[in-house]
């Protein structure tokens, strides 16, 4: 057993549980983050730039650490996330949605951290939410408020940028937009005002897309068939290919470790 | 890199108390990302309370040429050196 996997198992022993509403609440908020993660690991060793790739691998690790520290109240890490069937995930379709060029992973990112900063702020201010959610929230908003912050940037300048950019990050908006309707589904075990922080959400995002010479995309947030969907495990064709390959190596060689 | 983004230089302060000491360079597109970058690059492990990034071409560097002229004559010149006082007992940290 490595240090790490010692630290882990203290880890795991000594966390809260939850269980009913609260833990379906955390496997969707660590669903979320945990594909997300896994795409903008994509990323790695193909961003524009050398900084950038550091700066959206840095994004992943922090989701990717915002989820384990969920998956921990559900149960184990490593069978939630490798042996789960598709049907099983709870995450919203949006971060499941494939990369596509640079300017489509900002859009998704703008989108995603906006909402979820607006999620953890909401979460931390409401004694109502369980109490382990709202102690990773007290750390998730500062992380996720430095996500909206990069996406914010690159938004401004890709919409306000040459003709290409601009183009590309209107394309971006207008691919990410179908699925934002399930943003603020009410999520079980978190009593929260959605509809507010969707308003409140989507004054941001108005406000940024204005200052970025960018309209906000016409046409419906979701599919007519898809509302609602990921909350329910129903998923996009993508999200099958994103977990043969998250999932191929742990299902290959159970309890790898290295 | 298909980019030609200018280089900054990136300087990180430690410490409340101490000067910022220069950490390494980047590429950026502007100012604003340059600090974002510097970030992610130099504090991810805690290391910094306030950075600055300078545009690179704003430094004025002396030459390796000039290493004889700029730099050699102090090397022989030991009086320089606080090294000839009797420190008093009293003093610890000089």
């Amino acid at each position: 057993m490595t240090p790490a996997d010692t630290a882990r198992s203290t880890d795991a022993a000594t966390a809260p549980r939850l269980t009913g509403e609260g833990a379906a609440a955390a496997l969707m908020l660590g669903d979320d983050a945990l594909i997300l993660s896994h795409r903008l690991a994509e990323w790695t060793g193909h961003a524009p730039a050398l900084e950038e790739d550091v700066a959206l691998a840095n994004i992943s690790l922090d989701l990717l650490g915002q989820a384990r520290t969920l998956f921990s109240f559900v149960g184990d890490e490593d069978e939630l996330a490798y042996l789960r069937e598709e049907r099983a995930f709870r995450n919203i379709q949006l971060v499941e949605q494939p990369n596509g060029d640079f300017a489509q992973t900002i859009a998704r990112q703008l989108c995603f951290s906006l909402a979820q900063e607006l999620r953890w702020t909401a979460i931390l201010d409401s004694a109502d939410c369980p109490t382990p959610i709202r102690e990773l929230a007290a750390k998730a908003v500062k992380e996720t408020a430095y996500h909206r912050d990069h996406a914010t940037e690159w938004t401004l300048r890709l919409g306000d940028g040459t003709e290409e950019s601009h183009a590309r990050m209107r394309r971006g908006m207008a691919v990410m937009w179908r699925h934002t309707g399930e943003l603020f589904a009410p999520v079980p075990g978190l009593p929260l005002d959605d509809a507010a922080l969707r308003e409140q959400w989507l004054t941001a995002l108005r406000a940024v897309l204005a200052e970025a010479t960018l309209d906000l995309p016409e046409g419906p947030d979701a599919d007519a068939w898809a509302a609602g969907g990921g909350r329910e495990g129903v998923h996009t064709e993508p999200f099958g290919f994103l977990l043969a390959e998250m999932q191929h190596l742990h299902r290959s060689h159970p309890g790898a470790t290295w | 890199m298909t980019t030609h983004w200018p280089l900054w230089e990136v300087f990180v302060r430690s410490r409340r108390g101490l000067s910022h000491t220069h950490a390494g360079s980047l590429h950026a597109p502007d100012a604003e990302m340059a600090l974002r970058n510097a970030r992610d690059l130099y504090t991810r492990r805690g290391e910094g309370v306030s950075l600055w990034v300078v545009p690179a071409a704003a430094v004025t560097a002396s030459s390796p040429d000039e290493k004889d002229p700029f730099f050699e004559p102090a090397g022989d010149k030991a009086y320089r050196h606080p090294t000839f006082y009797a420190i008093p007992d009293g003093v610890k940290h000089l």
